[in-house]
């Protein structure tokens, strides 16, 4: 599924100074969609290249982290339970650092 | 009810904005808790501002007026906000753009270029003071001194008045700052945790006099000099709460808000540094005291709360009878940088 991963905030800084990342990612084994619950453990493996407590904790984003799927605000959508399609926008911004 | 409409979520039944009742909502305001689009958020939030600009006096027609400016998203909205209500509503504002460059290579730069494009997108004129200009030390060469401890506290001292010089440059009557709610009720919090009463009292004031320095953010990421780990800890206390229940951030405000405590502390009487010219309750301000120390090769001077061998104990003692506030001066004002006035 090719999908468009966008970090920032300083976000951009645990994945290589990168912030847009245009990946392709397989469904999990059995899964018939690609929920941000999966996602988010395929962005920690593959992408996050350095302290990625600055990214998750727990199972989810550390609060503070705005997660926009489609310009779209994820508490609108079921957060981890939002099923991802392909070609979608997954915006990562930390709200955490200064203004 | 709660399982009816995660059930209409998963149909794909689409929701619509709860203010227009027409477009796709794409945010949930924390403080209403309503799911809003776009163009609703903006109208509300633009709305808003106005509200409390006209509720509280902040303007008069004909005023010159600074956005102090990092780069970042709260002062780049602000910019955006304050320059489309000026012309919405007719303030009859002249507004600048002002930047401080502490010289933090790597980091300020950045920075810089976002406010350059603001000075050309929302047509406003740029105004950049630099610390290397006022004080003759980047924070880089503050840094190599004295190392990681207590930079802030130069950081802190030195861009309050040089806000205040690049006002007194663009000859204006009023600085407007750019802060968002978590920035204030983190704060709040930190002046608790602190037992800093009168500051704590202070902090949610719309308006400031000139009582002294207000430790504000005014970075547009993490200064690379100040992890500030306190900081830090209170932040993410704050936004554990908020998802816990939204309008915590709010509630903390309000009760800062409220907060209105009687202290039997006198406000210290201003007067002017006798070195610089700038307003200060001591002899010398506390710059030109950070700034002394610096170029005697003493950075400890002015840190902390000790006053022993502190330069404005010592001026204090000798010229006990002549306290009080002197006239701004022009002339006096240069030593304190190359900058003309």
């Amino acid at each position: 599924m090719q999908l468009t991963l966008e970090f920032g905030g300083g976000l951009e800084l645990l994945c290589e100074s990168k912030k847009i990342h245009k990946v392709n990612v397989d469904l999990p084994n059995g899964a018939d969609d690609l929920t941000m619950k999966h996602l988010l453990a395929w962005v920690r493996t593959n992408v996050i290249k350095e302290r990625p407590e600055m990214f998750l904790k727990g199972d989810t984003v550390r609060p503070g982290v705005l997660v926009l799927v489609n310009d779209c605000d994820w508490e609108l959508s079921g957060q981890l339970e939002t099923t991802i399609e392909e070609k979608d926008v997954i915006v990562f911004i930390s709200t955490l650092h200064g203004g | 009810m709660e399982a009816g409409e995660a059930k209409s979520k998963k149909a794909g039944g689409p929701r619509l904005c709860c203010i227009c009742n027409l477009r796709r909502p794409v945010l949930k305001r924390p403080k209403t808790l309503q799911q809003i689009c776009r163009e609703c958020f903006y109208e509300v939030f633009e709305e808003e501002i106005h509200q409390v600009i006209v509720k509280n006096h902040l303007f008069k027609s004909g005023e010159r007026v600074a956005i102090g400016a990092s780069g970042g998203k709260d002062s780049t909205v602000l910019a955006y906000v304050l320059s489309e209500l000026n012309k919405r509503h007719s303030y009859g504002l002249d507004l600048f753009l002002l930047s401080i460059d502490e010289g933090i290579t790597g980091y300020r730069d950045d920075s810089l270029e976002t406010v350059k494009r603001n000075e050309v997108q929302y047509g406003l004129p740029l105004q950049i003071v630099s610390y290397k200009d006022l004080y003759g030390w980047t924070m880089d060469d503050i840094v190599k001194m004295i190392g990681l401890k207590n930079n802030c506290t130069f950081c802190g001292v030195f861009r309050r008045q040089a806000l205040d010089r690049g006002a007194a440059l663009l000859k204006v009557d009023k600085i407007v700052t750019g802060h968002n709610a978590d920035d204030i009720a983190e704060t709040v919090l930190l002046n608790i945790l602190r037992g800093d009463i009168a500051r704590l009292s202070r902090c949610t004031s719309i308006t400031t006099g000139e009582d002294g320095p207000i430790p504000r953010y005014y970075f547009s990421t993490e200064c690379i000099y100040s992890p500030n780990a306190y900081r830090g800890f209170a932040r993410e206390f704050i936004k554990d709460l908020e998802r816990l229940r939204p309008k915590a951030i709010l509630d903390i405000i309000k009760s800062g808000e409220d907060f209105r405590i009687a202290t039997t502390t006198k406000m210290p009487e201003q007067g002017t540094c006798e070195r610089c010219g700038y307003i200060s309750s001591q002899k010398w301000c506390k710059a030109c005291v950070l700034l002394e120390g610096l170029n005697r090769g003493l950075p400890k001077m002015g840190i902390g709360r000790s006053r022993a061998g502190d330069v404005n104990g010592d001026l204090h003692n000798k010229n006990e009878s002549k306290s009080g506030p002197t006239v701004k001066s022009i002339e006096s004002r240069k030593q304190c940088g190359s900058l003309d006035f």
